[in-house]
C-alpha cells in the first residue's frame, strides 16, 4: 500500500504553508526520520521527517508552492517490494495545487490503476513531521478532526464541550452554524492585512515600472495580519514613564565582573528579569482578553521583538520570573541567532504573556508599540541617555534616564492597574536589588 | 416532619437506585421511596426475570439439538413451576443486592407510596407507608423515577383479567403452560415473550399493527428475524389489529382484522400485551404542583429537571426509549447536575437497544433508512454469521451485522444486528459512538480470533470494499 506523505501542521494554528524546498527527488530511498523537506510557515523555516521508509514514488506539489493546505497529500511513498511507477496520486477531494484540475472524478483517470492503488485508503490525517509536541496536541475525537478539516474549520479555535474539554463533533458543527463572531472566511478570502478594502496600487497613480513589487512571504502576511487586527480590534492606550538607569547600570557592570567567562548579560536581559519580577508583583496585569473570560496567566512568558531579515519575530523566554540572569541571557542569546536564521520552532515564538520591545540601539527616545495579541500589554523601551534631572534638593544633575512607553488592552488592563505596573517595573530597575529578593 | 435529606427519590428501579448511589458518592444525604420491591420492574418484573426465562428457553432449544452437537439428550422435558421460580429467586436475589447497596451507601429506604406537595426551594414528599400513615419530608431536591406499566386498552377489553389476560408481569408467572398463546404487539416485550413461550412449544401469533415486527430495528434485521421466527413455527401477523376480545369457558377468542381488512375469529388460552408502555404519572400529585406532563410522559430537559424547581425526573417516566440503562444514565446526569458538577446531557442515539429473543437483537443508532431520511448518504457494509468462523463452531450460523456510515464524515450512524450474543456485541459500536470514532480507527482496531467480534470489523471494512472473509 503506497504511503501518503501529507503536508504536516507545524504549530496548532497553522493552515497553510511553502513547500519552500524538496530534499529528495522521485527515486529516492527514504528511512524514517530522513529529512526530505524544508516548510515556510507563517513564522519560521521548518525541516520535515519521514516517520515511513521507502521510496518517494511520486512528488505531487512543486518546491516553491505556496499555500500548501495543512494535510493535503504532497507524495506518495512506495513501501518495500512495491512498484512505485504503479503508484499514482490519490483521488483526494482537493486535488493538490499543481493537479489538472478537470480530474473532478477520480474512476475517469486514463492511466491503468494497479488494484493496490486504486484502493487507496479514505485519507486520514497522520502527523507527518515529529516537531508537534505533546503540550501542542488539540483534544479532538476523530469525527470531529475529519469534519473541522472538510469545513475548513480551525480546530484551535474551537472550545470543546466532551470529557477533559474534548472537542466533539458538535461544537465544530456548532462554530459553522453559529453566528459569525469571529469572520474566519476562507484563507483564500482573507487579505493578508485582515482588511476589507483592496490594498492595490492604482496604475494611474503609481505607473507599475516605477516601483518594484516583491511578493509577500508568509511572516510578512503573518505580520500584516495580526499587527492590523490587533491595532484595529485592541482598544489600547499608552503610558509613559521615565526610569533611571545608574543603579542598573553599575550592578549590571559589577555582574558581568563576576560572572564566568563567555556570560555578558545585557540590559535587556535585565529588563526582561525587572518585567517578569513585575507581572508577578502585578498578577493583575499577566492577563489576556478571551471571549470566555480573562485568562490570568500563572507564568510570566516574556516575548522579546526580534527584527530579522524580512520582518519580525518573537521569540518567547517561558517563566522569566524563576530564571536567572545567567539563564535569560544565554537563552535569550541562542534564541535571537536562531530567529535571524529563520529556524525557530513554532512553540519557541508562541505562547507569550507580555511583550518588550527595544529600539534603544537606535537612539529612539520613546515610542508605542502595537500589542501582540493575545497579550495584554506590551513595553516598548527607549534609548538609556545622560538628561539632566532635578534632583531631590533641587539641584539639577546628570542621571542615565530611559523612558518606556507601555501599551496596555483596555479590555483587560485598566489605567491604574497600568501605573501599578510600572512603578513596580521602575522599582526594580531603579533597585536592582529587589531583583535579587 | 422528619431529617433534612438533600435529594429524595421516589421509585427504586434502575434509575432511581442508581441515582440515589451516585448521590451519595458525591456527598448528598439521600433517601429513597418504594412501595413495592427495590428495584423496580427491571428487577423484578422485568429485564432480569424475562432473562432468566430466555435462558431456560435456549438450554432448552440446545437440548432439543443436541445431536447436532454429538451428544444425546432423550426426553428432554421442562417443569414450568420450576422455570419460574428460578426466575423468581433471581429477582428476589437482585432485589436483595439492591437493599445491600442502599446500606452500604447509606441511603435510607422509605416504604411507602410517595408524592409531591407545594414545598419551599423545593416541592415537599409524602410517604403513605404501609400502615396509611403518612409521614412529611422536605428535602433540598426531589426526583422522580416510577417508571411505567404496560399499555392496556380497557375500551376494547385489553387489560389483565386475572384469568386470560396477561401483561408481562403476569406472563413471567405463569401458571400452566399455554396451548395456544396471541401475543398483541411484536416490540422487544412481545417478542421476548413469543420466543419463550414458542421455544417451549406453545403455538404462538404474534399480531404486529405496523408492517413489520420490531418496528424500531432495521429494515433489514426485522425481515431476517420474521424469517427465523417463521422457520422455528411462529405464527406472525403484520399489518393487522386486535379489534376485540371475548372470554369463553376455557378460551379467549380475539378478532384480527387484517391488512386486506377481513376480520378474522380464533380462539386462544392466553393473551400477552405489549402494545407499549405508559408512564406512571397518576397519584404523584403532579397536577396540584403544575408540572408539565405531556399525556403520561413528565417533560423535562437533558439534565431531568421539570418547569417545577426542585423537582426532576428521569426514566421511563420522561418517556422513550425505555430502557433500564437509559435510565440510570439519566439518574447519573441528573444528579451530577444537582450536586453542581458539569454533567454532559446525553445523546439519545447513543443508546443501544437489545431484544433476547432468538436469534437476539442489537442496536444503536440510526437504522439505514432513517439515516437516508436524515439525509445523509450512506455506505452499508454487512457481514453473515455464515462467513465467520467462531459462529459456525458454535453452531449458529444464522444472523447479521450491518453498520452504516456516513459517507462524507465517516460517521458511524448506525448499527444493527442479530444472531447469537449480539446483545454482548452491541457495546463495541456504542462506545465508538459515543468516542466518535471513524471508519479509519474502527479498520485499525484489531479484533480477537476467533471471536464474533470479528463480524464487527469485517461489517466495517465491507462498507469499504475491503471485506476479508466474503
Amino acid at each position: 500500500m503506497a504511503i501518503e506523505i501529507t503536508m504536516p501542521a507545524l504549530s496548532p494554528t497553522m493552515e497553510e504553508g511553502k513547500l519552500a524546498k524538496w530534499l529528495v527527488k522521485e527515486g529516492d530511498t527514504v528511512a524514517s526520520g530522513d529529512v526530505i523537506a524544508e516548510i515556510e510557515t507563517d513564522k519560521a523555516t521548518m525541516e520535515v521527517e519521514a516517520v515511513d521508509e521507502g521510496t518517494v514514488a511520486k512528488i505531487l506539489v512543486e518546491e516553491g508552492s505556496e499555500g500548501v493546505k495543512v494535510n493535503s497529500v504532497i507524495a506518495m511513498l512506495a513501501e518495500d517490494g512495491e512498484d512505485a511507477s504503479e503508484i499514482s496520486a490519490p483521488s483526494d477531494d482537493e486535488p493538490p495545487a499543481k493537479q489538472d484540475s478537470n480530474a473532478e472524478k477520480p474512476e475517469a483517470k486514463t492511466e491503468p490503476e494497479s488494484a493496490e492503488a486504486g484502493s487507496v485508503e479514505p485519507e486520514k490525517p497522520k502527523a507527518l513531521a515529529s516537531t508537534q509536541k505533546g503540550d501542542d496536541r488539540i483534544k479532538a475525537s476523530p469525527l470531529a478532526r475529519r469534519i473541522a478539516a472538510q469545513k475548513g474549520v480551525d480546530l484551535a479555535s474551537v472550545k470543546g464541550s466532551g470529557p477533559h474539554g474534548r472537542i466533539i463533533r458538535n461544537d465544530v458543527e456548532a462554530v459553522e452554524a453559529g453566528a459569525p463572531a469571529k469572520p474566519k472566511t476562507s484563507a483564500s478570502q482573507v487579505k493578508p492585512d485582515g482588511l476589507i478594502l483592496p490594498q492595490v496600487l492604482d496604475d494611474r497613480v503609481y505607473a507599475p515600472d516605477s516601483y518594484e513589487l516583491v511578493p509577500l512571504d508568509g511572516m510578512r502576511k503573518t505580520v500584516a495580519k495580526r499587527l492590523t487586527e490587533s491595532f484595529m480590534q485592541v482598544p489600547h492606550f499608552p503610558l509613559e514613564v521615565d526610569i533611571q538607569l545608574d543603579k542598573l547600570l553599575s550592578s549590571r557592570s559589577a555582574i558581568n565582573a563576576a560572572a564566568p567567562e563567555g556570560v555578558k548579560v545585557s540590559v535587556n536581559d535585565m529588563l526582561i528579569k525587572a518585567s517578569a519580577l513585575a507581572l508577578m508583583a502585578e498578577p493583575d496585569c499577566n492577563a489576556s482578553y478571551t471571549d470566555n473570560g480573562i485568562a490570568y496567566h500563572k507564568s510570566a512568558n516574556i516575548s522579546v521583538a526580534v527584527a530579522i531579515d524580512g520582518g519580525l519575530i518573537t521569540p518567547v523566554i517561558r517563566d522569566a520570573q524563576s530564571k536567572g540572569l545567567r539563564e535569560i541571557s544565554e537563552e535569550m542569546k541562542d534564541l535571537a541567532t536562531r530567529a535571524r536564521d529563520r529556524k525557530l520552532k513554532p512553540q519557541e515564538y508562541t505562547g507569550g504573556t507580555f511583550s518588550i520591545s527595544n529600539l534603544g540601539m537606535f537612539g529612539i527616545k520613546s515610542f508605542g508599540s502595537i500589542i501582540n495579541p493575545p497579550e495584554g500589554m506590551i513595553m516598548s523601551v527607549g534609548v538609556g541617555e545622560k538628561r539632566a534631572v532635578v534632583a531631590d534638593d533641587g539641584s539639577i544633575v546628570a542621571r542615565t534616564v530611559l523612558s518606556v512607553t507601555l501599551t496596555c488592552d483596555h479590555r483587560v488592563i485598566g489605567g491604574a492597574e497600568g501605573a501599578k505596573w510600572l512603578q513596580a517595573f521602575k522599582r526594580f530597575v531603579e533597585t536592582p536589588e529587589a531583583m535579587l529578593l | 416532619m422528619s431529617e433534612k435529606y438533600d435529594l429524595i427519590i421516589v421509585g427504586s428501579g434502575p434509575g432511581g437506585y442508581v441515582a440515589a448511589i451516585r448521590a451519595s458518592q458525591l456527598g448528598l444525604k439521600t433517601a429513597i421511596v418504594e412501595r413495592d420491591a427495590l428495584g423496580g420492574v427491571c428487577l423484578n418484573w422485568g429485564c432480569i426475570p424475562t432473562k432468566a426465562l430466555l435462558r431456560t428457553a435456549e438450554v432448552y432449544h440446545q437440548m432439543q439439538n443436541a445431536s447436532a452437537y454429538g451428544l444425546k439428550a432423550d426426553n428432554v422435558d421442562f417443569d414450568l413451576d420450576a422455570v419460574v421460580k428460578r426466575s423468581r429467586q433471581i429477582a428476589g436475589q437482585l432485589s436483595g443486592g439492591v437493599k445491600h447497596l442502599m446500606k452500604k451507601n447509606k441511603i435510607t429506604v422509605i416504604e411507602g407510596e410517595g408524592r409531591v406537595a407545594k414545598g419551599g426551594a423545593a416541592p415537599k414528599v409524602i410517604v403513605k407507608g404501609k400502615d396509611g400513615k403518612e409521614t412529611t419530608y422536605e428535602p433540598k431536591n426531589v426526583l422522580l423515577a416510577t417508571g411505567a406499566r404496560a399499555r392496556t386498552v380497557p375500551q376494547a377489553g385489553l387489560e389483565p383479567d386475572g384469568k386470560f389476560i396477561w401483561t408481562a408481569k403476569e406472563a413471567m408467572v405463569p401458571d400452566a403452560m399455554p396451548k395456544k398463546l396471541l401475543v398483541i404487539g411484536s416490540g422487544a416485550i412481545g417478542i421476548e415473550f413469543a420466543s419463550f413461550y414458542n421455544a417451549l412449544g406453545a403455538e404462538v401469533t404474534v399480531v404486529e399493527m405496523m408492517d413489520r415486527i420490531l418496528p424500531v430495528e432495521d429494515e433489514e434485521i426485522s425481515a431476517m428475524a420474521l424469517k427465523s421466527f417463521q422457520k422455528q413455527g411462529m405464527n406472525v401477523v403484520t399489518g393487522a389489529r386486535v379489534e376485540g376480545v371475548k372470554p369463553g369457558k376455557d378460551q379467549i377468542s380475539a378478532t384480527i382484522k387484517g391488512k386486506d381488512g377481513k376480520t378474522t375469529k380464533e380462539s386462544y388460552d392466553r393473551i400477552v400485551l405489549a402494545i407499549g408502555i405508559v408512564g406512571n404519572v397518576e397519584g404523584l400529585g403532579l397536577e396540584e404542583l403544575g408540572v408539565k406532563v405531556d399525556r403520561t410522559h413528565v417533560e423535562v430537559n437533558g439534565f431531568g429537571q421539570t418547569n417545577v424547581k426542585g423537582l426532576h425526573a428521569i426514566g421511563d417516566l420522561t418517556g422513550p426509549p425505555w430502557l433500564a440503562h437509559k435510565a440510570s444514565h439519566e439518574g447519573i446526569v441528573c444528579v451530577e447536575k444537582i450536586a453542581g458538577k458539569n454533567p454532559h446531557a446525553f445523546e439519545t442515539w447513543n443508546i443501544p437497544g437489545c431484544t433476547y429473543c432468538h436469534p437476539q437483537i442489537a442496536s444503536v443508532g440510526l437504522t439505514e433508512a432513517k439515516a437516508k431520511e436524515a439525509g445523509r448518504k450512506v455506505k452499508v457494509g454487512k457481514f453473515p454469521f455464515i462467513g465467520n468462523g467462531k459462529a459456525i463452531a458454535l453452531g449458529e450460523p444464522e444472523g447479521l451485522i450491518k453498520t452504516v456510515f456516513d459517507e462524507k464524515t465517516g460517521e458511524l450512524l448506525g448499527a444493527h444486528m442479530i444472531g447469537a450474543e449480539v446483545t454482548e456485541l452491541i457495546q463495541g459500536y456504542v462506545v465508538a459512538r459515543q468516542g466518535e470514532l471513524t471508519e479509519a480507527e474502527l479498520m485499525e482496531t484489531v479484533f480477537p480470533h476467533p471471536t464474533l467480534s470479528e463480524m464487527m470489523h469485517e461489517s466495517v471494512l465491507d462498507a469499504y470494499d475491503r471485506v476479508v472473509h466474503m
